[in-house]
């Protein structure tokens, strides 16, 4: 299996531009961070070094770090956005489901389907590795993530959060 | 969580001139799918109206049209229209101010955060695409099945 190739005819339908969704490579990570320092306003060279290193490299049949670009101007190096997420099992006593922890994407360029396009992308490689549940986590107040996963038909799961300070 | 019968009803009109775009229906129309006092869904429509997420258009053939974002205007947005969703206020009995109540007060205020961030995260886009899934016919068949049965008011 080429790690690399993920479905190469992503998303013509839901995206109103043409996108390229694949695994992410080494020369894509300097992309990521700038996206990611774009958005948090907080530059993580070494944190996203690292991610590269273990979603990147490592386990790939069940860990999925997938960026978007555009499709039509392959020379454009720039990434879109990105979704990392990997196949988590009985954590909590749940079954083997997929877990999405991180999507960005480009603020100028979103609500052109780059999200959509990323999720449905990593849902289908969740698929393909044999569960059939996805989740992720999202802040109570972060209303825009919300919003997003809402309208991707995702809803409140079975587990409850909960937390305490540490004193 | 309970809903008022104006707060259901609103969102169930915002759904029904949703389902195409730029749908405009009387309050005849809405009334009479879902079996509720004409009377009573005007004034809803009239609230829905002042808050800017309908306007009503006179003349033959007149009605409601919705003129809202269904991509930003969430369920939060139109059920605060019709619910008092503010966070638990400190009580002002004696009892309130015990340990008691004020732990009681926290856990519904949990309860509140919860229930206004899930309210607060769907669209009417994105209860239509709920919608869609549930009732591909987009409620073609639900309502040639409810026309031979007697409906039970809302």
């Amino acid at each position: 299996m080429n790690p690399v190739a993920i479905d190469p005819n992503v998303r013509a339908l839901t995206t109103s531009m043409a996108l390229r969704v694949r695994r992410v490579q080494a020369a894509d990570i300097s992309y990521v961070i700038a996206l990611d320092t774009r958005i948090t306003k907080l530059a993580k060279p070494k944190y996203w070094n690292d991610v590269f290193r273990r979603y990147g490299k490592r386990r790939l049949h069940e860990r999925f770090f997938l960026i978007a670009k555009n499709r039509s101007d392959r020379a454009d190096p720039r990434v879109l956005g990105f979704i990392i997420g990997e196949i988590r099992a009985w954590e909590f006593g749940s079954t083997p489901c997929g877990w999405v922890f991180a999507l960005s994407v480009e603020p100028e360029m979103r609500l052109h389907g780059i999200g959509s396009a990323l999720l449905e992308t990593i849902s289908g490689e969740f698929k393909k590795a044999g569960v059939d549940k996805m989740r992720t986590m999202v802040e109570r107040g972060a209303q825009l993530p919300l919003l997003f996963f809402r309208s991707e038909g995702m809803m409140a799961g079975p587990y409850i959060q909960l937390e305490k300070d540490l004193d | 969580m309970r809903l008022q019968i104006s707060t259901r009803l609103a969102i169930f009109a915002i759904l029904e001139l949703t389902k195409r775009e730029n749908r405009q229906l009387s309050v005849a129309d809405i009334s009479e799918k879902y079996k509720v006092s004409s009377h009573h869904l005007a004034k809803v429509m009239h609230v829905m109206g002042r808050a800017g997420l309908v306007r009503s258009v006179r003349g033959a053939g007149g009605g409601y049209r919705f003129v809202g974002n269904a991509r930003r205007t969430t369920l939060l947005d139109v059920v605060q229209l019709f619910e008092d969703l503010s966070p638990v206020e400190q009580g002002t009995g004696a009892v309130d101010a015990t340990p008691e109540g004020q732990t009681l007060r926290a856990v519904l205020g949990e309860i509140d955060d919860i229930a206004r961030a899930t309210l607060g995260s769907i669209t009417i886009a994105t209860m239509r695409k709920l919608l869609d899934l549930r009732d591909p016919s987009g409620g073609r068949r639900s309502n040639a099945s409810a026309r031979s049965r007697s409906h039970r008011p809302l």
